[in-house]
Order: structure tokens, then sequence, then C-alpha cells
């Protein structure tokens, strides 16, 4: 049996902020990793990706990018090395290679059984993210058995595909990413879309992710949300990384011949229904684009900062077709192949404390988890911030968080 | 990101009362079971295509629920059908319905937000072609082709943000979900 104040699950960058904070605070703990340091990084994740956010904005606690390309967007090898590079800077023990089988209370904290052995803590740090498993539509249960069913935790590039046409559902960031270099391996791309948050790579010259950091939307709290379960749900940012800083939206797609549908409805005989709902969710999403660039034009002219931006300007509205396509047969129109980017959600299958909601989702406020004095989550949407769940999140959430689990050891131990 | 204006909610007035409806969803979130309401109605056929629908009680908040009174909606076809025209035909009540739970929708979005209305009309077109229910062409539905809504708004708000009350309507629309995707329908007899 080993014993430790804080047992942290999870060695990506909130665990790993989460050590520092707590090294600091001269509160002893382990890291416990079921992979290696960064593994969803190094393992789900597909060959093409590079962050969605510019490199200077990856930052951990005394620790920052400090490679040749600040406005660039890193890849997944060069996320991985900086990753490792601030584990190794580190000096608690990281457990990896390590699987958790459960946590569960004990009178005076936790006990969080391992594949090799056995932690009794105080307190416990939830850090293993919000991408453990692929969210997957119980319609996908109704496509034909010939028909390829993949999620993005299974795609690494287009031509592990068959030839033929792919359908994608869902267009937030993975949608739209993977409909694009589907579409350009010569494969016929279907997008479904519901509800999306559409931005563009550059506004007025900036990345619209400095934009969003400038004008303080990144740090909002989450108890200044009118609504905080609502924003927790809003869905990725239509973004991808790359040289040319290029927008991808819906226009972006339409432009490369993705074929754009609505929502799926259902799926029945090896036919798929769509919503006729697409026009809406385009004017949703074009509406609350340009709420966001009013917002961006309201913080320049109120910071008297004009003269040093290129002027105001707005995009073109999102295309939708006169007839929308209600429906598809999937053998007529030659799909082989349905990717769900339809989103991720938590493993928590070993967590055996009662502290989850009716819809398995952890009842927090802020991270601290309700009726679980010790037990803390990170890395989730908007968990105390809207930058909670990016690199950059890590480390206020860490050292507020921090925080509180000294207080809570300190009236523990009284 | 909300829409919201300036306004508080204190001096805009369009009669719905957003804090029971706020309360109401509040409520709701805590119990589930209370959400599961039932809606009917009945209808008797009169003579050839007039029909004549009947809504009285439904089932809501764990418990059967009456009103005290019944409302009436009547359904007929018009001439060019042969029919007597004596009242809507069942497709305009469903347009209506939809223009009703739309218009519904931006007042109560309205409220919530501070935005004043002064008068919201919606207009709405469905196109049908009657080769579908007449059986003459099996690739034609029986539905319609496309529905077109207009809303003309007067209102203390500048036009994104009526586009945004519009918007918002439509994503909270029961009619607007019962038309845009598909419903199962169970029918029996006797």
């Amino acid at each position: 049996m080993n014993y430790v104040t804080t047992v942290i699950i999870g060695a990506g960058q909130s665990g790993l902020a989460m050590s520092k904070h707590l090294a600091d605070r001269s509160i002893d703990h382990v890291l416990i990793e079921r992979g290696e340091v960064a593994n969803s990084w190094r393992k789900e994740r597909w060959d093409s990706l590079r962050l969605l956010t510019p490199n200077w904005q990856s930052r951990l606690p005394g620790y920052a990018y400090n490679g040749a390309d600040p406005d660039g967007y890193m890849d997944m090898p060069e996320v991985v090395r900086f990753i490792q590079g601030y584990a190794e800077t580190l000096s608690s023990p990281i457990y990896t290679g390590t699987r958790v089988i459960s946590v569960r209370q004990t009178e005076i904290g936790y006990r969080v059984a391992t594949d090799r052995g056995e932690w009794r803590c105080e307190t416990v740090v939830l850090a293993n993210g919000a991408c453990n498993v692929a969210n997957v539509p119980k319609a996908a249960e109704c496509l034909p058995t010939a028909i390829a069913s993949v999620t993005p935790m299974e795609y690494r590039y287009p031509d592990q595909f068959e030839d033929g046409g792919v359908m994608v559902v869902g267009a937030s960031a993975t949608g739209v990413q993977l409909a694009k270099e589907i579409q350009l391996s010569g494969r016929q791309v279907t997008l479904s879309v519901g509800e999306h948050v559409r931005v563009p790579r550059l506004y007025r010259g900036r990345d619209i992710k400095w934009w969003m950091d400038a004008i303080g939307v990144m740090d909002m709290r989450y108890d200044e949300t009118d609504d905080v379960r609502r924003v927790r749900r809003v869905p990725s940012l239509q973004l991808v990384g790359t040289p040319e800083r290029s927008t991808l939206d819906l226009n972006a797609l339409r432009a490369l011949g993705v074929r754009i549908t609505g929502r799926l409805a259902g799926i029945r005989d090896g036919k798929v229904q769509f919503s006729g709902s697409l026009g809406n969710q385009c004017t949703l999403a074009d509406l609350k684009m340009n709420r966001l660039l009013e917002s961006i034009d309201a913080w320049v002219r109120e910071n008297s900062k004009d003269g040093e931006f290129y002027p105001p300007h707005r995009f073109d509205k999102t295309l939708v077709d006169a007839e929308p396509q209600l429906g598809m047969d999937l053998a007529r129109d030659g799909i082989k192949t349905v990717l769900w980017a339809t989103g991720y959600r938590p493993d928590y299958s070993w967590l055996h404390v009662p502290v989850l909601d009716r819809k398995g989702r952890i009842r927090h406020d802020g991270g601290v988890i309700d009726d679980a004095p010790g037990l803390y989550v990170m890395g989730l949407p908007f968990l105390r911030r809207r930058k909670s769940s990016f690199i950059a999140g890590a480390d206020d959430d860490a050292r507020e968080l921090a925080e509180h689990l000294s207080a809570t050891l300190h009236r523990l131990a009284a | 990101m909300t829409g919201t204006t300036a306004q508080t909610t204190t001096e805009v007035n369009n009669g719905v009362n957003v804090e029971a409806l706020l309360g109401a969803r509040e409520a709701l979130d805590a119990a589930p079971e209370a959400a599961q309401f039932k809606w009917r109605t009945t209808c008797e056929w009169v003579n050839g295509t007039h029909c004549r629908s009947t809504v009285s009680g439904f089932f809501g908040l764990g418990e059967e629920q009456s009103r005290g009174k019944d409302f009436t909606i009547e359904a007929d076809h018009p001439a060019v059908f042969a029919a007597e025209d004596n009242a809507a035909t069942p497709v305009e009540i469903v347009l209506s319905g939809l223009a009703s739970c739309l218009t519904a929708g931006v007042a109560a979005v309205a409220q919530h937000r501070g935005i004043q209305l002064h008068s919201v009309t919606a207009t709405i077109e469905g196109d049908m072609d009657l080769q579908g229910i007449l059986g003459i062409d099996d690739e034609v539905r029986n539905g319609f082709g496309a529905i077109r809504v207009h809303f003309d708004i007067d209102a203390d708000a500048d036009e994104d943000d009526l586009k945004a009350l519009v918007a918002q309507s439509q994503k909270r629309s029961a009619v607007f979900d019962i038309i845009t995707n598909p419903t199962n329908v169970f029918v029996s007899v006797n």
C-alpha cells in the first residue's frame, strides 16, 4: 500500500500543471498515467492534426513555447515534445503505463487502485481530460453493416478508407478539418451540419485567437456566464491550424466540392434523413460570429486602437442551397464510410464515487467536485474559464484548485 | 455570447411572463419526470371532408390537466377539391401551427432579451405538388416541398437583434422541430 497526499490521474497538460502548483506548495503527490506523458496527443489524434491555437498561446506554469514560429500551429509530434519537455522540468514521480482501475472514498480520503498497485491519499485530481471516448449517436446502430463506421479516435489519414463517398457527421473543428482532407483525397464528402460555431482565422489582420485573448473572452469566468451549462456545451470553433492561416468554414468546404446537408435526424433501411433546419443553423452561426466581431470592434474603439489594425470588415454569409438535401440513399450515393465527428466525453467508468449527474457528467463547481471533499477535476470545457480546456488554461485552473486543495488539507487536519 | 440589449426586462412588456418560464425550467430540470407532457385532440367526422377536432385536457407535471373549457378546430377542403369549404384545410392548420409557434417564440425571446415588440406578422407559404396526394406520381411526396416563413417585425431593436430573435425562436420551437425532423406516428383501429 502506498500513501501520498494527492494522486493526480493523467499526465497531460492539466495533470502536469497541477503537479507544478502542488510542488510549489510542497504538497507531496504522484501522477498516474495509463500511457506515456501527453498520451492522448500521441495516440488518439490524426496524422495531420495541428493545434488550432497559435504557438505563443501554448504556455504552462513557468514554461512557454520558444520555437521559431510563435504565430504558427504545432503539429502533434511538436505538442508531445512540448509537453514532454515540461514533464522533464518537474520532480514529482510520474507512473506511466499505469491504468486506474477504481477510485473510491475512504474515511479519510480516497483509495486509488491501479493495475500496478494501490494508493491511499487524501485528495485526488482527475486530469484525464474531456476526450476519452468518442460520442456516437444512437442512429449509428442503424447503419448497414457493409458501411464502415469510424470515429476520430481511429482516424489517422484519408487513405485508410476505401475509395468512395464518405459522410462526415458533425461540423465543428474535427468535422470541418476531416471533411476537407478527405475531400481533397478524392473521396466525395457529404457533411451533415447541426449546431456549429463559425469564426474566421484572421480578422483585421490578426489571428482570431489573438483577438479572443486580447478582448478577454478566454478569461471569462464560469460564474460570470448567463447559463454555465449552455456555455460548456458550445461546440469547438470551426478552425484549423495551417501555415497559410486559412479559414475553414462551410463556404470554404462548399468551394472544395463538399456537399452540405442538415443535421442527421435518423437512419432507416439504408436511408439517411437530414433535418430541414440547415438554414437556421447557418443563420445562427453567422449571427454569433458577427457578435464576436462586433465585440472585437468595440474593444478596439474603446481602447482607441483603431490605427493599429486593418479596418473592420465582415464575411459573406454562409451559403445554403435553395433546396438542401433532406435524405440520402447510402448505397445509391456510394457512401462507403461514415465518420462520426460528433464529439467526445470523458471516461469515468473507474470513478466509484457518486458524483455524476443523471447524464453521467461530473457535478462540480469550477472543478471542485460536489459532495466529495478533496476530489477535483480539470481540463473540462469552461471548467473555470473559457480557456480551461486549452493548454494555456491549465495554469490558472491548477493554481486556483491547488489553493482550494491546500485549504481542504488544512481543514481535514484540524 | 447572447444578443441581449441594454434595456431591462421591467421596462419591456410583451405579455410574456418570463420569470415564470425560467422558474418552470429550473423546477423541471430538478424533476424531469414532471416535464413529460402529452398533448391530445379528438377529431369527429362531420360530413364529406369536414371534421371537427376538440382539444380539452392534457397531461403534464405528473398529472392530468384540465382547462375547464374545450377548444374546437374545424377542418374541411375547398371548392376546387369539390368539397364544401366549411373551414381551413388540415395543411393550412399545420402552417398556422408553425406560424403560431414561431411567433410566440419571438415574443418570449424578445421578453427575455428586453426587446419591446410593437407588431409581429409571420407570413407562411408552403409548396405542395398535388401529384403526391392524388397518387399520380409516386416520386412526389404528399407533404410540402418547401415552406417559407417571412417575419415583419416592428420593435425597439436593430436588424441584427431581430434576426437573432427569429433564429432563436426556431431553435426552441416545437412545431419547427416537428416539421423539420422525422417523428414516429403509430395508428391503430378499433
